[in-house]
């Protein structure tokens, strides 16, 4: 995070403020979201936060194989987080790295806090994590998809997860770091909660902040959540206004020809 | 894959609509599912198309860097191609190395661009034996509804043709398209009992006999060949096969210069 190609760092604030993308400290970059955009999957979510673009996938509640890894008292949670080869500026070997791995371990966690898993014994809930173009960010992104994938699968749940990650650049909390804050910023901190409750289900820090600008920025990135939480709600409700005018559309007009 | 079964009297309505002639989904044999191409959704990627053709969805990134040439052909660039069939796409795919299908898979379009000389490779070279830029094809799925083969090919060109070359990244002048020499067009035609049919769906995939993989070029001539699944053709056969993919391909062809 620090020390290494300081010499090339560009000014990350300027005197008014404002950072190289234009953003305010505690402003987030432009985030649009998706439901059920995938056929396939029983819950799917496209989310578009910045330059970053992720694809979430929900398989399940279905029989957890092999047999060995279930659970005769509720379900798991198996999660996949993966970067396409081509997301970064230079080419990522396919495949799980160290990275990836532990990124899917925690945001199957997150999941588990959530999610009424001791309804489906045995049963394994599949969470599939795509991150098609990376900008700083994407475990936040991948987690706010998934629970909106979740809730489009229909799987039942307590709450919806939004995430989103504060740090600090040029000495200052910022909310949202992209690449180039992230690159040569002092410290990022991840944040997932669960809105209704407040409570912290993920939160991961790399860097270096005193205990004062520890709070300031988690009780930033825990403001973003909430913003982004409507922003999940209104993707579900954009997904069924649509099926309903579909489903009102084909009752009156009915099928002109049987195939 | 085990879990990929068509029930019996879906074969069976599926064959007899075959010999008649026409498809679950009201199109004629020789037709294809709606075709929509997107260039340049990636960012990061040098070069990138997502490719729908019905509901089977393709994400391809191309991603150039500068390597050493093989030792065999020291003045000419080199292409590698790839392809995920990654769990997101579909209940049936599984996470992990790419298993024989995805393997097939890149092959059978690698082996397209390749022998239809799609990319002038020789104009890839910049220090003969010590340096040549090298063009990685990643195919990642998204969706699975049938006939990726098609789909993985088309969103392959598509993305080619919008790569450019990032030389000023690398101080050797300015960024330039890849350079291109024709664009062949793979189509896939499945026989089902004794009806041929193009594109199939992924019901019609399924209990296909047999399948074969052509790739036509702008004159008619065929440039590559895969055969697939377990059953055979007659010689009369390849010929239909044939040309259904010459009037196929050039429909195609026009489809992706028009996007």
């Amino acid at each position: 995070m620090s020390g290494i190609g300081m010499e090339n760092k560009p000014k990350l604030v300027d005197e008014n403020g404002r950072r190289i993308d234009g953003r305010k400290l505690d402003e987030l970059r432009p985030i649009r979201i998706e439901a059920g955009v995938l056929k396939r999957a029983d819950g799917s979510a496209y989310v578009e936060w910045g330059e970053n673009k992720v694809l979430a996938a929900v398989y399940g509640p279905r029989e957890a194989k092999p047999k060995h890894i279930q659970n005769p008292a509720r379900a798991i949670v198996q999660c996949r987080y993966n970067m396409a080869p081509f997301s970064v500026s230079e080419r990522k070997r396919p495949g799980p790295d160290r990275r990836s791995v532990e990124i899917s371990k925690i945001t199957g966690e997150v999941f588990e806090n959530v999610l009424f898993l001791e309804m489906f014994p045995r049963a394994s809930v599949d969470i599939f994590i795509e991150v098609l173009q990376a900008n700083a960010g994407t475990r936040c992104a991948g987690i706010t998809a998934a629970s909106v994938a979740l809730a489009d699968a229909g799987i039942p749940m307590a709450d919806l997860v939004p995430a989103c990650a504060a740090g600090k650049i040029d000495g200052q909390i910022a909310l949202d770091l992209k690449k180039e804050e992230d690159n040569y910023g002092e410290a990022d901190l991840p944040v997932a909660i669960i809105p209704r409750t407040k409570e912290i289900v993920l939160l991961q820090m790399d860097g270096n902040m005193s205990q004062s600008e520890f709070e300031t920025a988690l009780n930033m990135a825990i403001d973003a959540c909430m913003k982004i939480y409507e922003l999940q709600k209104e993707a579900l409700k954009n997904k069924y206004k649509g099926e309903q005018e579909v489903e009102r559309e084909e009752v009156q007009t009915p099928k002109q020809e049987q195939r | 894959m085990g879990e990929d079964i068509v029930s019996e009297i879906m074969r069976e309505y599926l064959q007899q609509l075959a010999a008649k002639g026409t498809r679950v989904d009201g199109r004629k044999l020789d037709e294809y599912r709606q075709i929509e191409i997107k260039k340049n959704v990636i960012s990061s990627a040098e070069g990138s198309a997502q490719v729908s053709i019905g509901n089977t969805s393709v994400l391809v990134g191309v991603k150039v860097e500068l390597g050493e040439p093989f030792p065999d052909t020291p003045n000419v660039g080199v292409l590698t191609t790839n392809a995920e069939l990654i769990p997101l796409a579909s209940p049936t795919f599984e996470a992990g190395p790419p298993n024989e299908e995805g393997i097939e898979l890149a092959r059978v379009v690698d082996r397209g661009l390749r022998e239809g000389r799609v990319i002038d490779l020789e104009k890839l070279c910049v220090a003969p034996g010590e340096k040549v830029w090298i063009i990685f094809v990643d195919i990642h799925v998204l969706d699975y509804d049938g006939n990726l083969f098609d789909a993985a090919y088309l969103a392959s060109l598509a993305a080619l043709t919008c790569t450019r070359v990032p030389a000023s990244a690398q101080g050797m002048g300015e960024d330039f398209p890849l350079p291109l020499n024709g664009l062949p067009i793979e189509c896939t035609v499945v026989k089902i009992k004794n009806a041929m049919m193009v594109d199939p769906a992924l019901d019609e995939e399924k209990i296909a006999d047999v399948r074969l993989t052509m790739a036509i070029d702008e004159n008619g001539n065929i440039r590559a060949v895969q055969k697939g699944l377990a059953g055979s053709f007659s010689v009369e056969e390849v010929r239909k096969v044939i040309s259904m993919c010459q009037v196929c391909s050039s429909k195609l062809r026009e489809i992706l210069k028009s996007s």
